[in-house]
């Protein structure tokens, strides 16, 4: 009943079926809209913002906004890319994201996305937060540092693994993941490093030990070609890409 | 008040009445709160167990809330309202008296643990400040000798239901009424006319009536109320948004106080035309000192036959409301926020679509509305349409509740027609010396006096009802701070633009009204109120950037009088930062100090 129904990217022109979102139907088509909070195995969050597109002189996030028949989403025009820039700009400076000493660069879809919008600096003033490291746990080792507060291991935990291990606290700049453990700490819950909260982080928070380094720099998975071709890191997981 | 029972006995106390549905959360933590000036472990604890809940979301919800601590508050937990009217009366001043005379600072509770003193944002007071909440209750115009009869009671560890009753008093210092509030409804005559009309019939003269929401966003209320009606469901609800957070508006505080059975009545009308069964008034945490009063008027409604079985003796017709309290969070101001926080949650507002009115409290359709949106339906079933409509202009019928702070001899609450003047009400509230009026509140419009023959109206400067004025002589990028800070504390924190850039827009202001911003700076903060305006999740950081933005371009004055002259300022002071280490060498000679450029 919905075979024709079609809006364009760009200059492209995208089919979709009811109850997709702009999202949804982009990566079925191909077409890479930047973002980070969305994953398709879970339910749309829209937190990043990074996912921004223009329709009709407004902006919206692609991966909450219901497609609709004949839209003309703007994707690409240079104020969109500065905006995505600006908010990718807002992430690095509100965790400590020191690219050239974590294991996770090259394979890291913050570093990965803001190439490809062609950030060159953080611009923004930093704001060095204190932030810990949690090691406890035998398999998987949590750095807070790094953390973009997308959700998708609160939501894997939550809708697959149904364990709920993580949750946000706090509110505002305050806002934190937070592990539900007596002492809060990861090695005193639930978690396994085979749960599907272990494979979904876009960054380098939740890391898989015993691992770092293994892949070389060069050969990591976007050292040789862009986001937009090589697609999300959960993709990728336990394919030895790290 | 250290003499309270275990945690484990006020549980069970608790839970005859609350209830164990996950939905109560904030409902115990509040009460729980109140009583023990915290949330102790093991409340956590029993909570998780009674509601099924994962400790880290409990927490994840105490957090949320600046009203709910996981870690003991003084005996006394005084918070001075923050408001820039709290400021423009003098409250920092009488807070820090306060904190000089207990020996206390401010965030840390004494060491003895008898007080604690900290801010809070607008209370709602604006009109008979400055303000404070002890212990949740509301103490008005504060001056120093309350100041110092209060530093007394507590350092003789007084109760505060012994403290003098005139510290708790709150007028409702109507000063100007018009259409609704000179309108004499007798209680239950919306639901005669329910009864004589039909559903169909109060919708069709709400519709007529051309009534829109007044919260702010100005929804037509016909429309929302017939997609709920419309809407497929196993139920429907009813809420009333009563979390009067916007900076400067305390009308609902007003007709909760004097009206509230006006208000129901227009909850039980609209359950009627909706067909639900149960709704709620969503009360802000800083009206505490008015549960008990609306919750003895519902009671009372109960007891007329307004409220419960067969109301009205019309067969099948059942609602009742509960009461339930915020615990300090502006964002559930806004409609999906307020449904999270209604089920207990952490106030983050949903994603659009769907709406509420199909899918809202519990997933269901359901009708959020003002406190001032539903007695105006109330006398709309009563007068029509066309009482309604003989007064307004325009796009906006009927009158408007203003309330009114700030600079004016008379501050208090006004109802006007819509369409009247900026001009006009500042002579009626002894406002004439005004340079400006913040009106809709902190993400409202800063109407500069070149536009004071302009006039409220949804076509024109639209508001909630804030109108908050500034004399000559006041500092303009002060209610700018004020505001910039405000924001960044409420922000969710759930988006990007609005969790960083709301934090830092409010860096960039401080960075200017302390003398050391430049242009550059102003540019950033174009870019980033921008960026926050037209990618934030939901309206309140979409707006969050409006003081800044709006005076930007209408008061320049206020940012350029104090740029430094130089193209470019750090965003640190050097010598601040090398201050530690300065003095852990034993360094901290006048030498060492960096000259600073003039």
């Amino acid at each position: 009943m919905s075979e024709n129904k079609a809006f364009t990217l760009d200059t492209r022109v995208i089919e979709f079926q009811d109850g997709d979102t702009i999202m949804d139907a982009a990566l079925r088509a191909g077409a890479y809209i930047p973002h980070l909070c969305h994953n398709p195995e879970f339910e749309p969050h829209g937190s990043c913002r990074v996912c921004v597109v223009g329709v009709n002189g407004r902006r919206i996030s692609a991966c909450t906004q219901p497609a609709t028949e004949g839209l003309e989403v703007d994707n690409s025009s240079e104020a969109i890319n500065k905006e995505r820039r600006a908010l990718l700009q807002m992430l690095f400076v509100e965790g400590n994201h020191v690219c050239p000493g974590c294991e996770k660069s090259g394979a890291c879809q913050l570093q990965a996305v803001a190439y490809y919008t062609g950030m060159l600096d953080p611009h923004f003033t930093h704001f060095f937060p204190k932030r810990s490291v949690d090691a406890s746990h035998a398999e998987t080792a949590i750095d807070f540092n790094r953390c973009i507060l997308c959700e998708l291991c609160v939501r894997a935990s939550r809708d697959v693994d149904r364990k709920n291990v993580f949750s946000i606290s706090g509110r505002g700049i305050n806002s934190h993941l937070v592990i539900n453990s007596p002492s809060g700490k990861l090695g005193d819950s639930d978690f396994s490093a085979t749960d599907k909260a272990a494979q979904v982080c876009p960054v380098g928070a939740i890391l898989h030990k015993h691992t770092g380094y293994d892949r070389p720099i060069g050969e990591r998975l976007y050292d040789r070609q862009p986001i937009s071709v090589v697609g999300d890191v959960a993709e990728h997981e336990g394919k030895d890409h790290g | 008040m250290n003499s309270v029972e275990p945690i484990s006995d006020f549980f069970a106390e608790l839970n005859t009445f609350v209830g164990d549905r996950p939905e109560q959360l904030l409902q115990y933590l509040y009460r729980i709160q109140y009583r023990y000036s915290f949330i102790p472990p093991q409340a956590v604890q029993l909570l998780a167990a009674r509601l099924g809940l994962p400790a880290s979301a409990i927490h994840g919800v105490i957090e949320f809330y600046s009203f709910l601590h996981d870690t003991a508050r003084g005996d006394f937990d005084i918070l001075f309202s923050d408001s820039i009217t709290d400021h423009m009366l003098g409250s920092r001043t009488l807070a820090h008296r306060l904190c000089e005379r207990l020996g206390v600072r401010f965030g840390e509770p004494r060491g003895d643990g008898r007080v604690s003193v900290d801010l809070t944002s607008c209370t709602g007071m604006c009109d008979q400040g400055p303000a404070m909440l002890v212990n949740g209750w509301t103490v008005t115009r504060l001056d120093e000798a309350r100041i110092e009869e209060i530093a007394r009671l507590i350092e003789t560890t007084t109760p505060t239901d012994e403290w003098p009753a005139e510290f708790f008093a709150v007028e409702d210092n109507i000063r100007r009424r018009d259409l609704l509030l000179t309108s004499a409804t007798s209680i239950g005559s919306a639901l005669q006319a329910l009864l004589n009309k039909g559903g169909q019939g109060i919708l069709d003269e709400l519709d007529r009536s051309g009534l829109r929401g007044r919260g702010g966003a100005g929804y037509k209320t016909a429309n929302k109320w017939r997609f709920c009606r419309e809407a497929e469901a196993q139920q429907r609800y009813v809420v009333c948004n009563a979390d009067e957070g916007e900076p400067g508006t305390f009308k609902d505080r007003v007709l909760l106080n004097s009206y509230a059975d006006d208000v129901f009545e227009g909850m039980t009308l609209c359950a009627g035309v909706i067909g639900a069964s149960q709704g709620y008034l969503y009360l802000r945490g800083e009206y505490r000192y008015l549960l008990d009063p609306l919750q003895t008027a519902l009671e009372r409604r109960r007891q007329a036959g307004l409220l419960g079985h067969n109301i009205l003796g019309m067969d099948g017709f059942d609602f009742d409301i509960d009461i339930h309290m915020g615990a300090g969070a502006y964002i559930c101001g806004e409609e999906s926020s307020l449904i999270e926080s209604l089920e207990g949650k952490r106030g983050i507002p949903r994603k659009r679509p769907p709406f509420p009115v199909t899918s809202g409290f519990r997933l269901q359709p359901t009708v959020v509305n003002n406190v001032e949106t539903f007695l105006a339906a109330t006398e709309i079933a009563v007068h029509g349409a066309d009482w309604f409509t003989a007064v307004g202009s325009g796009q906006s019928t009927g009158s408007k509740l203003l309330s009114i702070s700030g600079d004016c001899a008379r501050p208090g609450m006004y109802e006007y027609p819509f369409g009247v003047s900026i001009r006009q009400i500042l002579q009626d509230c002894g406002g004439e010396d005004a340079q400006a009026v913040q009106v809709a509140g902190a993400a409202g419009s800063t109407v500069p006096q070149r536009d004071f023959d302009r006039s409220i109206a949804f076509e024109d400067i639209a508001t909630g009802g804030s109108f908050i004025v500034f004399n000559q002589a006041r500092e303009l990028l002060d209610m700018v701070q004020n505001f910039a800070r405000f924001f960044a504390h409420e922000s969710c924190g759930f988006c990007t633009p609005c969790r960083v850039g709301g934090t830092l827009l409010k860096d960039l202001v401080d960075k200017v009204h302390s003398g050391h911003g430049t242009e550059y700076d102003l540019q950033q903060m174009r870019e980033i109120g921008a960026l926050m305006r037209d990618t934030s999740h939901c309206g309140l950081g979409t707006t969050a950037p409006n003081p800044v933005l709006d005076t930007l371009d209408k008061f320049p004055a206020i940012y350029q009088s104090r740029l430094c002259d130089s193209g470019y300022e750090p965003a640190f002071d050097l010598d601040a930062a090398l201050q530690e280490a300065k003095q852990m060498r034993g360094q901290d000679q006048d030498t060492t100090h960096f000259e600073t450029e003039p």
